[in-house]
């Protein structure tokens, strides 16, 4: 087991720059995710970790030792991929051991590393199959026992769950979780699914456009987000973006969403807000979650409004509204019991507690 | 296929009741239907193999005049002959050694062309075929002249090294030699274009996962690329046995079987005991024991084949 760490890591393809630059450090023992969309370098990163992609520039270390010339094989990882990548004409056991075998183990102790594997994962009924005779979690929980038998520094997991279906994704990120806190070896997984990232990270690694936008534990990129890009990608529904702006208004500070829309900040906001340019063009972001439907008793900085919903969307637990401010679409959560209806008015509150504001041209978050 | 079963259910059904319902029955079965459509194709197979198979082991029992019935005669008389057992000896060398020789180059040619960058690469794929594509006949006439005893490009070549001159054609080990090589060389590439096709099916990320897993380039080669390769391997490998087994032109050109009969396949061997020494008897009996001998190989190299098919 080891850290793992980057340095200004760039990685071009002819005038490409597929990662521009990245420096990143993983704890020993630490389960890192790498999220954000197709195309942003999270997958290259990867790669270039496994030793698959030379890299152009900067140095990786792996246990304090730097890596960028060494092959894949002599840098004690374990790698599981998207398409399982099993050998067809191996049986289960033979694919779990092939590592070992290749490194001349003693026949003992690979039977014993992978029939601990096996246990570990559940697949000791399945030890003599050929992958063909599997199912896809099955197959998945394989190349799971081929990385962890080898007893790897590093596990690196590249989208392993993006071919299984909805239902058994979440079993077996639920897998993942518990193997890791039982083997505790330190973790690269890349997925470009945020709810994976979330419930999987000690922390996660956001990408865009070949650079890292923030590192954070799940609750601090949900709740601290540092951009626009962030605030927008983690979360679900995605998080509201109103165009704004402030404006003082007998000595209180005020934050105008519409013509006929404008809110008094709360105290603390105010305070943090109070000494932006009235003149900047700002964003207003808001969790659905802190739109709701209105209450007798409000809290303070819980700020009510009349809308017309446009579209009402009943989850069972909660029921999302969607309604436009000035042309902007609007996503709110409301109680089921609460009466929306499609095309009906509604009084909905709004938490400026939990607001955040956002310079439109930077996406910075302020 | 359904129009037709409808189109004939409709038929039937004009032709009486009962008659009409099991027939009706019988044409709607898809086996049935499907026989129906395929009898063309199986009468023009029948013509065009079975009926001269058939005619040629009914000739195989007849004496050198054709006239009479001699059962087992022509067998029995090469089985006696030197010649006979000299050529069956000489067809399996000859196939045996080529399609080694092919299988080897043709894969380690198939990896180089596949490690080359997609834009060159369908330029070398073009080139590389064209022994394959070139009549052997033709490109048989070149290699005539190569192994010419004087006036040769090769023995010229050599002479500049102090070698030769070489009697490519005139001596049996260079003789035969010379037959392999021609024949390795228009085979090579049908066996260099498959392994290609079976090389770009093999995913990269098995590559990937070995070469984490430890493998170094030979270990992936043969953990990897090798059994994912077999089923290929093993038919092209019985397909080009039964070509090269067969094989005709290449000698008939090269050696017409000299010298002293030492280059003789079973093909050109047949032909010169049943089209130039006109006993016809005699020649057919001589193809027919290629049969034999390629049914056990077929056995042999197809064993697995289905059973492995399953595996990917």
């Amino acid at each position: 087991m080891a850290d793992v760490a980057l340095r200004k890591v760039v990685k071009r393809y002819d005038d490409v720059e597929a990662v521009r630059g990245i420096d990143l450090d993983i704890a020993d023992h630490e389960f890192i995710v790498l999220v954000g969309p197709s195309g942003c370098g999270k997958s290259t990163t990867l790669r270039m970790i496994a030793g698959l992609e030379d890299i152009s520039d900067g140095d990786i270390m792996i246990g304090g030792d730097v890596v960028n010339d060494v092959p894949p094989k002599d840098r004690d990882i374990a790698m599981v991929f998207q398409n399982y990548a099993l050998y067809p004409h191996m049986t289960v056991a033979e694919n779990m051991s092939f590592g070992l075998r290749l490194k001349h183990y003693p026949k003992a102790e690979i039977k014993a590393r992978v029939t601990e594997a096996a246990r570990l994962l559940d697949i000791t009924d399945l030890i003599d199959r050929k992958p063909k005779q599997l199912s896809g979690g099955q197959r998945q929980r394989v190349a799971m026992g081929r990385a962890i038998v080898r007893n790897p520094k590093v596990f690196l997991f590249d989208e392993p769950l993006s071919n299984l279906d909805a239902k058994l994704r979440v079993q077996m990120r639920i897998e993942i979780k518990k193997v890791h806190q039982k083997v505790r070896t330190t973790t690269v997984y890349v997925t470009h699914d945020q709810v994976e990232a979330m419930t999987l990270a000690d922390r996660v690694v956001v990408m865009n456009k070949g650079r890292i936008e923030q590192i954070g534990t799940p609750n601090e990129l949900y709740h601290k987000p540092a951009t626009r890009f962030v605030a927008g990608f983690i979360g679900s529904p995605a998080m509201n973006f109103i165009p704004c702006r402030l404006e003082d208004v007998g000595g209180t500070l005020q934050i105008r969403l519409t013509d006929r829309i404008a809110f008094p900040l709360p105290p603390a906001r105010a305070a943090r807000y109070n000494a932006l340019p009235r003149t900047d063009k700002l964003l207003l972001g808001l969790r659905p979650e802190h739109l709701t439907e209105s209450h007798a008793h409000l809290e303070p900085g819980v700020e009510t409004f009349e809308t017309v919903l446009d579209v009402t969307e009943p989850m069972g637990m909660e029921t999302l509204v969607y309604f436009g401010l000035d042309g902007t679409p609007v996503c709110g959560r409301v109680n089921p019991n609460a009466g929306a209806k499609d095309g009906a008015p509604m009084r909905l509150a709004m938490d400026l507690n939990n607001m955040h504001l956002l310079n439109e041209e930077t996406g910075v978050v302020l | 296929m359904a129009d037709v079963v409808v189109e004939r259910g409709r038929v039937a059904r004009a032709t009486g009741a009962r008659k009409g319902k099991s027939l009706r029955n019988a044409l709607g079965r898809k086996s049935t239907v499907a026989f129906f459509l395929t009898l063309p194709l199986i009468l023009l197979i029948a013509l065009l193999v079975l009926y001269p198979a058939f005619y040629s082991v009914h000739l195989a029992t007849l004496n050198k005049a054709m006239t009479k019935f001699v059962g087992l005669g022509n067998f029995t008389f090469l089985f006696k002959r030197e010649t006979f057992w000299m050529v069956v000896q000489q067809s399996c060398i000859f196939a045996i050694t080529a399609v080694i020789f092919k299988a080897m180059i043709g894969f380690v040619v198939a990896h180089f062309v596949h490690n080359i960058p997609a834009k060159g690469q369908r330029k070398w794929r073009g080139m590389l075929l064209v022994p394959w594509v070139i009549p052997p006949a033709m490109s048989t006439l070149a290699w005539l002249w190569l192994f010419d005893p004087s006036y040769s490009a090769f023995n010229y070549t050599l002479s500049f090294f102090g070698v030769g001159p070489i009697p490519w054609l005139g001596e049996t080990f260079w003789a035969r030699f010379s037959v392999i090589l021609v024949n390795v060389w228009y085979g090579a590439p049908f066996f260099m274009i498959m392994y290609l096709a079976a090389l770009k099916s093999v995913p990269d990320q098995l590559y990937e996962a070995a070469a984490i897993d430890g493998a170094n380039w030979w270990q992936r080669i043969w953990y990897v690329t090798l059994p994912m390769m077999r089923n290929i391997i093993a038919i092209t490998t019985l397909f080009s046995l039964i070509v090269t087994f067969a094989n005709f032109d290449i000698v008939r050109i090269l050696t017409s079987g000299g010298p002293l009969d030492t280059t003789h396949l079973f093909a050109t061997w047949a032909f010169q005991v049943g089209i130039q020494s006109s006993d016809i008897p005699l020649g057919a009996c001589v193809s027919l024991f290629m049969v034999p001998i390629l049914a056990v190989a077929a056995i042999f190299i197809l064993r697995d084949v289905t059973k492995r098919g399953n595996e990917a």
